[in-house]
């Protein structure tokens, strides 16, 4: 029986070589995503800002700009009016929070403007203190995230395999972000969740290269530190791979029928995943040249515990 | 020779066992799970409001207004006293968080220091001990006084005033009949109200903006159009309709500050209608206390007209026919029907030892739950069908075994879910999908590493036993880092985000235990009965 395999056993690709390239593609997305994220800045969602988003069904075909007089004429301040969902026949309805007046009878101001024909299939009014607490939460929870994994790592390996997770990890949450940014898409709690994932989802493949390499290490004691890298990351390649694309696999449905709720959540992990697994194969361990950790277990180099290393890989 | 621990086998069967026992009432209606004995678990995963329908309520206590009242209330106290023993003053206020004022004599500071002294009572709070008081006053030797509310005062107001508060969302919620609402405090001074079905929640909003601070108070008849009323007596606003519903009366009334009977002395109110007029009415009963009081001050004062006063607002202000000596009364405010119940509800519940303020509100149509619901599912099916043929078209016969524990770990998520009670949210079902996506990693890794050591020369068996076993340390480590997130999402989390911090927790650690030991026994199980020569991966 053959089975389907994406990538061929024993390659020997020179990754740690190539890794000027992968970092000018890294840091092209560096760039374009601060880029982003100086000029247009997030498309903060309802969480973030407070304010009043009502998404309603008509029976009908809605008349947008029909709607749009009959609620600008309520005087809420900026009302956003758009298409929504698959059917044709929702609106979502965004109204900024005001200075004066309270939200809540901004929508009993929109039901009566309205009047019937129309389901409300959601109501969401965030009030100015919720919404700087949830973006608040956010952040720390961001921030405790990448540290926490960091000092793991740290404790687990050295403290050079740290900090180039720690920054392997930062960049692929950064350059989603930058997705969420460039594209403008709506950043709520639930894109928080999917950056949070996509950190542990990140490291978790950093981390299965790193393991490699300790044993790695421990195998071939005097090989180099690149050709060290190189092998470990060829030899998990399958697996990276293999993971890559059972997350892709598992996340594209989501995506495709998994509704509105859930499409930024599903694009920005479908993206995030493809970016991460770059990141570990490319840039997590090609950090660690520039930082010359020394193995524990290589301190005490007493010769290679076997005769014959394989090959290193030759750079092309 | 190929061993498992027979405890090993035994946890095994247990964890299968449990994890389709437990998932299993999910499968079946409430209707029939009902009719199961009660020792078969029947627990099933709470849907979330994102999925169910309904509306989701954050309130905030007004704690501030807490204080304020008090001080307010602490003024009079000292206009009181200050009058009673005769000292001279000018400016009294309340300024901030103290009440001010200041002696125009100096020399009467003893004196003004020994009359405030009853003010400032001890807190009876065991907890805090007896050496905290809630009122501190202090008085300068040139005249300026300044009475401040003590910490541990505003402290065990703010604590008193957000339980009573709890108590009474609670029993408002209960009066309009949702069904299984979840009410519960959160943080400090928050209520959160949870209300599944309920569509529209204006209703219920209404009942609980309403404070509901009931008063009976006589008029004040002696007041002057456009004077300054009595210092014993403020002007209240009134209800458009009130004074015999013709929305023709006076602007405000002259009511006095001193209170006949409040809501507090109710003990029954029903709506009704009046007998002559056929209006909308609240029939309401007093406790012995209360009819007491009440009979007493109408005797008095019958011919003299009296306000009924409901969050500061005059609603009704009758005059008084005949000494109402039964304890129980009427109030007719020209209301509609939904009117006159909704104030039967407030005055049945109880007042509110202080305003609400909605933070938050998200309500949920039943519709888009169940199209949620839908979507959830289906993208859920979609993933594991595709998931399963990936596994088996990459690693064959080992890829249906890694499918097999995949098979146990979503059942062990659904039902730690629903044995625990955790709330399942569409993300929840998104954390479900990724950890079919994650959970099959393991296996990967050890498939991998069984690839290698089958490439090195190992015979099966060693080959099955290096994949394992070198595979673990990663597997542990990749876990653990992934839990690091998972867990800090739970706790800064909000919401249906939560429930994805939940299931894909729950997910993690379960694979551990199905990717790792579980599809093990199942392999060399396999391998027991078939003895390969060769590993077919």
């Amino acid at each position: 029986m053959r089975f389907l395999k994406l990538v061929p056993s024993n390659t020997k690709i020179d990754f740690a070589g190539h890794r000027i390239l992968a970092f000018a593609v890294t840091g092209f997305l560096f760039l374009v995503t601060t880029f982003s994220l100086f000029y247009q800045g997030l498309n903060l969602g309802l969480d973030f800002t407070g304010g009043v988003v009502v998404e309603v069904a008509s029976s009908t075909p809605p008349d947008l700009a029909d709607m749009r007089e009959k609620l600008n004429n309520l005087g809420l301040g900026e009302v956003k009016l758009q298409d929504f969902g698959e059917s044709g026949r929702e609106v979502q309805i965004r109204v900024q929070p005001r200075a004066n007046g309270s939200d809540q009878q901004t929508v009993a101001a929109i039901r009566e403007a309205l009047g019937t024909g129309f389901e409300y299939r959601r109501v969401d009014v965030v009030g100015p203190t919720v919404s700087g607490e949830l973006f608040r939460n956010g952040l720390i929870a961001t921030l405790l995230a990448l540290a926490g994994i960091g000092g793991y790592v740290a404790f687990r390996f050295e403290w050079q395999f740290g900090v180039s997770a720690l920054i392997s990890t930062f960049h692929d949450v950064y350059i989603t972000l930058g997705l969420f940014s460039v594209l403008q898409l709506d950043f709520n709690m639930t894109a928080v969740a999917a950056l949070l994932t996509l950190a542990g989802y990140s490291i978790n493949d950093t981390v299965v290269v790193f393991d490699r390499m300790r044993e790695n290490a421990r195998k071939y004691k005097r090989m180099s530190l690149i050709d060290l890298i190189n092998v470990s990351v060829n030899e998990t390649l399958p697996r990276t791979v293999m993971t890559g694309m059972t997350v892709i696999i598992a996340v594209f449905p989501l995506l495709l029928v998994g509704g509105s709720t859930l499409l930024n959540f599903s694009a920005s992990m479908l993206f995030g995943v493809i970016i991460g697994t770059f990141s570990s194969i490319y840039v997590a361990s090609s950090l660690l040249i520039y930082m010359k950790p020394v193995l524990r277990s290589r301190a005490d180099d007493q010769g290679d515990t076997k005769p014959a290393a394989p090959t290193p890989a030759k750079p092309s | 020779m190929i061993y498992i621990a027979p405890w090993k086998i035994v946890v095994a069967v247990v964890v299968v066992l449990a994890s389709i026992v437990f998932s299993m009432p999910n499968v079946f209606s409430r209707a029939t799970l009902d009719t199961w004995p009660s020792w078969v678990p029947s627990k099933q995963a709470n849907l979330g409001l994102d999925l169910q329908g309904g509306a989701h309520l954050l309130l905030e206590v007004d704690v501030a207004a807490v204080t304020r009242e008090r001080l307010e209330a602490l003024l009079d106290e000292v206009r009181n006293v200050m009058r009673e023993t005769r000292i001279g003053y000018t400016n009294l206020g309340v300024d901030g968080d103290s009440v001010r004022f200041r002696l125009r004599e100096a020399a009467d500071v003893a004196k003004t220091r020994e009359a405030l002294r009853p003010l400032s009572r001890p807190l009876t709070n065991a907890v805090l001990g007896t050496s905290a008081r809630d009122v501190n006053v202090e008085l300068t030797d040139d005249g300026q006084a300044r009475l401040t509310l003590s910490p541990e005062a505003i402290e065990a107001r703010r604590s008193a005033a957000v339980d009573q508060s709890l108590e009474i969302v609670r029993r408002r919620v209960d009066e309009t009949g949702t069904k299984e609402p979840t009410i519960q405090r959160q943080g400090t001074n928050r209520i959160l109200v949870q209300l599944p079905g309920e569509q529209d929640p204006e209703h219920i909003k209404r009942l609980l903006g309403q404070t509901a601070k009931l008063t009976f108070r006589l008029v004040d008849t002696s007041a002057v159009p456009g004077a300054p009323v009595a210092p014993g007596s403020e002007l209240l606003p009134t209800d458009a309709r009130a004074a015999g519903g013709t929305g023709a009366g006076p602007q405000q009334i002259a009511v006095r500050r001193q209170i006949m009977v409040s809501g507090e002395n109710l003990v029954d109110a029903q709506p009704g209608f009046d007998q002559q007029s056929g209006q909308p009415v609240v029939n309401f009963r007093f406790d012995s206390a209360g009819g007491r009081r009440f009979g007493q001050v109408t005797t008095e004062n019958v011919g003299k007209p009296f306000a009924i006063v409901l969050d500061g607002k005059v609603i009704s202000a009758p005059v008084i026919r005949q000494a109402i000596i039964g304890g129980s009364g009427q109030i007719s405010g020209g209301f509609s029907v939904q009117e006159a119940n909704d104030l039967s509800v407030l005055l049945r519940a109880g007042a509110l030892p202080a305003p609400l303020n909605i933070l938050e509100e998200r309500t949920i149509g039943p519709d888009l739950g169940a199209d949620s619901i839908r979507a959830g599912m289906l993208s859920l099916t979609i993933a594991a069908v595709l998931v399963v043929i990936f596994m088996i078209a990459s690693y064959g016969l080992f890829g249906v075994f890694a499918n097999l524990a995949l098979v146990f770990n979503v059942l062990l998520i659904l039902a730690a879910t629903s044995a625990m009670g955790a709330t399942l949210t569409l993300p929840g079902i998104a954390g479900i999908v990724l950890t079919m996506g994650m959970a099959v990693d393991a296996n990967v890794l050890i498939f991998e590493r069984m690839r290698e050591e089958v490439r090195a020369g190992k015979s099966p068996l060693a080959a099955i036993d290096a994949g394992y076993s070198r595979a673990l340390s990663a597997i542990l480590d990749a876990n653990l880092t992934t839990l690091i997130a998972t867990i800090l999402l739970y706790q800064f989390g909000s919401g249906p985000v939560r429930g994805f911090a939940v299931t894909l927790t729950i997910g993690l650690i379960a694979s551990m235990y199905t990717a790792v030991t579980l599809s093990r026994i199942i392999i060399l199980f396999w391998f027991r009965q078939t003895r390969p020569s060769t590993l077919p991966i």
